[in-house]
């Protein structure tokens, strides 16, 4: 008797298993690997490229690395020397912020973290109130921590803040800042008043076109003829009036496209109702037009934390402006690309979390509006 | 109770402060009113402190001599020209650097979006990783690693890095052949413009042809034979009249050649890798905005899958495709003023930079810098808004 030739009534046939060369990891390479001629080439292009360049980098990174020590000295195995990172991590934080006020700093960013977190854990009940809380009330205790002179706390000068610690501060000072201006100009935009419009389109078309970099040139030399004799305005304050203007007018148009995207339906429903303008746009526009937009005001808030690192072309101290100084300094010169390195890592960290949250929140609001 | 019906047909007119015309005029004035009394107080205070602080005022510094030298130059330039000259020099280095850094991005991005679509894992997620990585790290701080951390420890012109004898790569710069052009020369280009315009009447011809009869025309192998073999010949008929200037080591450095300083290296490097990224986004984009159902159309129609690219998706990904690039090539050519922080002498390091310094002439300086980039950004835009309507679908 021979199994192999049995033969069966039609349809009582079982059920083979597949050939092995279509499932399991076998068969999803042959799919995905090597599908055709074209793809073996360039899976082997794309393994060649992959063997040149990770090892080495891993061997630079982690195997051949130095970890511990507190002098230069101790990187002696050629690979990267975090010991230059450990021994500045403090300065890349806080930059020249005195060492026994930085309590200060940590409790301002504890805080900002604890609001932020509220507001994106979904479960967590009173968001208005929290984030009232974050846009108003805690940029004023934000700066008291920060900048002291009352409640018993020392004076530090905006010279010696830096690091991280600055980066966040003009990130999110420019952010919070632009949101209501952004609104206003977005909403002039749209304006059926002729002078208004015509106001808003020059501002926001004017801080559009020009680079970030002349803004900030702009910011540091002409900002103190513009005032009168006398006054003195602080670099940072300079750099952060640049750096909201800029961003104001990106997120005008961000909100916009969220204000041209509401059907003329609710506008006429709107007013239908009686609502008046001002009305209108608060309870019935602004909330959907803005959750529309949340996506694009975080893609916007990604591009200005990467244009922080601008200001310091005129010579304030942000996270990739010390590490910059710190690669330089002759105590530890030629370990500049594990500043880099880390300088990248950090920024790709936050900017990578952010685009993350992006993309969620954009399957997440897209259901809601599609037609 | 007022029951008189003439006084209930007529509609009650609002007080004019309820009015929505009064209103709306009212309400202009008064922000006129504020942005006009706005920029008189900073106009006056503006004008109060140059007087004070003795700085002139007025374009006549662009005639003075500049008195510093700039270390590469696309126009004649020596410490006695004018900073006017300058200034033209800083925007022309812009130019050059926006231009090329366009043309790279534009081929790595295409290249990098088309792999991300790959059916091939592996590259698709290389290209994925890629892009991830890159768009996600601050522009400013890729210029510095590729001009301090690699630029910077690439060996002396001894030891340079060289490619096929040919191009050499060392701390001083990217040397490569320069091109001497001889006599008679300028009979190829005169041949390649010809060639062009050849092409433009032929594809004009064979469109009209097809629409009127049907009959398709092999345009793009017949313009490739034109642009290739008519300059060809011009040069054949001449006698190849360019031949090539190699860079060679002398003492302690090369002489000859091409030199392409290493600020120039390191920022066109970074802008092109870093705009890839976000235009390889773009380009997928655009092809994955193209329904499979078109595809499957055409193919059911009977065209051939190249047609198909060429004619049905090509176009609707270039609508999706096209206004994003634009702004992302003007993003490049606002992001090649981050020049000022490595030092290479574009229009915001030479003018903004060093011509402030030395004439303390804020007002103007920035004015004319933040015109140029003003005017580079609104001719694009106007461009773009012209594109726009005449690609915009046409829909019944």
């Amino acid at each position: 008797m021979n199994d192999t030739t049995q033969r069966y009534a039609p349809g009582e046939h079982p059920d083979m298993p597949p050939p092995v060369t279509a499932v399991g990891a076998v068969g999803w390479m042959r799919q995905n690997l090597f599908s055709s001629p074209l793809n073996v080439a360039l899976t082997l292009i794309g393994l060649y490229l992959l063997w040149l360049l990770v090892p080495p980098v891993i061997d630079w990174a982690f195997l051949n690395a130095d970890w511990f020590g507190t002098e230069r000295e101790a990187c002696t195995s050629g690979g990267a020397c975090w010991v230059f990172i450990n021994m500045r991590m403090d300065q890349f934080m806080y930059g020249f912020y005195p060492a026994e006020q930085r309590w200060r700093v940590d409790i301002a960013f504890l805080i900002f973290a604890a609001c932020i977190a509220w507001l994106l854990i979904p479960r967590l009940p009173g968001k208005n109130k929290v984030g009232i809380f974050a846009l108003f009330i805690y940029p004023i205790i934000a700066f008291f921590l920060l900048s002291g002179g009352s409640f018993g706390l020392e004076h530090v000068e905006t010279p010696k803040w830096g690091g991280l610690m600055l980066t966040l501060v003009i990130a999110v000072v420019g952010i919070v800042a632009s949101l209501p201006i952004g609104v206003v100009l977005a909403l002039g935009r749209r304006s059926q008043m002729p002078i208004v419009r015509s106001i808003c389109v020059t501002f926001i078309e004017f801080w559009r076109g020009v680079p970030l970099i002349t803004v900030l040139f702009m910011a540091s030399v002409m900002f103190p003829l513009f005032m009168p004799e006398g006054v003195n305005f602080d670099k940072l304050l300079r750099a952060l009036i640049g750096v909201m203007l800029f961003s104001s007018a990106y997120m005008a148009e961000v909100i916009r496209g969220g204000l041209q995207a509401i059907p003329k339906g609710q506008y006429e429903a709107a007013e239908a109702l009686g609502l008046g303008y001002w009305r209108m746009m608060y309870l019935i526009i602004l909330p959907q037009a803005l959750k529309m937009v949340i996506p694009g005001i975080v893609n916007t808030f990604i591009g200005l934390f990467k244009d922080t690192t601008l200001v310091l072309i005129i010579g304030l101290f942000d996270f990739l402006g010390i590490v910059q100084a710190a690669a330089t300094d002759p105590k530890w010169l030629g370990y500049s690309v594990e500043g880099y390195v880390f300088c990248a890592f950090v920024y790709w960290c936050f900017c990578f979390g952010m685009s993350r949250y992006s993309i969620h929140l954009e399957n997440k609001l897209h259901t809601g509006h599609k037609r | 109770m007022q029951t008189d019906p003439s006084k209930m047909t007529a509609p009650a007119k609002p007080p004019i402060w309820n009015d929505p015309v009064y209103r709306g005029i009212f309400f202009q004035i008064l922000v006129l009113g504020a942005v006009v009394l706005f920029g008189l107080y900073i106009f006056d205070n503006t004008t109060a402190n140059l007087e004070r602080q003795g700085i002139a005022s007025g374009f006549g510094f662009m005639e003075t001599t500049a008195g510093f030298g700039i270390i590469t130059h696309l126009i004649e330039y020596s410490e006695e020209s004018s900073y006017g000259r300058a200034f033209l020099v800083g925007l022309f280095n812009t130019l050059l650097v926006s231009f090329i850094g366009i043309v790279l991005a534009t081929f790595l991005g295409l290249f990098i979006g088309i792999a991300r679509l790959s059916s091939n894992w592996l590259i698709a997620k290389m290209a994925t990783i890629y892009i991830e990585v890159i768009r996600n790290i601050p522009l400013l701080l890729q210029i510095f690693f590729w001009y301090f951390a690699v630029l910077r420890s690439v060996p002396a012109p001894r030891n340079s890095v060289e490619l096929a004898d040919t191009f050499f790569l060392n701390n001083r710069g990217l040397y490569s052949p320069a091109p001497i052009f001889e006599s008679g020369f300028s009979a190829i280009p005169i041949a390649l413009l010809i060639a062009i315009v050849a092409v433009i009447l032929l594809a004009r011809w064979a469109r009209k042809r097809q629409e009127a009869t049907g009959q398709p025309f092999h345009t793009v192998y017949v313009s490739t034979a034109i642009i290739i073999g008519l300059p060809l010949l011009a040069a054949l008929a001449t006698g190849m009249p360019l031949s090539w200037e190699y860079p060679e080591l002398k003492g302690f450095n090369f002489v000859g050649g091409l030199v392409m300083i290493p600020e120039f290296v390191a920022l066109l490097l970074a802008l092109a890798i870093y705009t890839a990224a976000f235009i390889a986004e773009i380009v997928r984009a655009g092809i994955q905005s193209v329904s499979h159902g078109q595809t499957e159309a055409a193919y059911s129609l009977g065209v051939k899958p190249g047609v198909t690219l060429r004619l049905v998706i090509l176009p609707q990904a270039l609508r999706v495709i096209i206004p994003p690039l634009t702004s992302q090539y003007l993003n490049l050519a606002k992001n090649s003023s981050l020049a000022a922080a490595i030092a290479y002498p574009d229009l915001v390091s030479v003018f903004a930079g060093t011509v402030l310094n030395q004439t303390g002439q804020a007002v103007e300086v920035i004015a004319i810098t933040m015109a140029v980039y003003l005017t580079l950004s609104l001719t694009i835009s106007l461009f773009m808004n012209w594109y726009n309507s005449k690609m915009a679908l046409v829909e019944r």
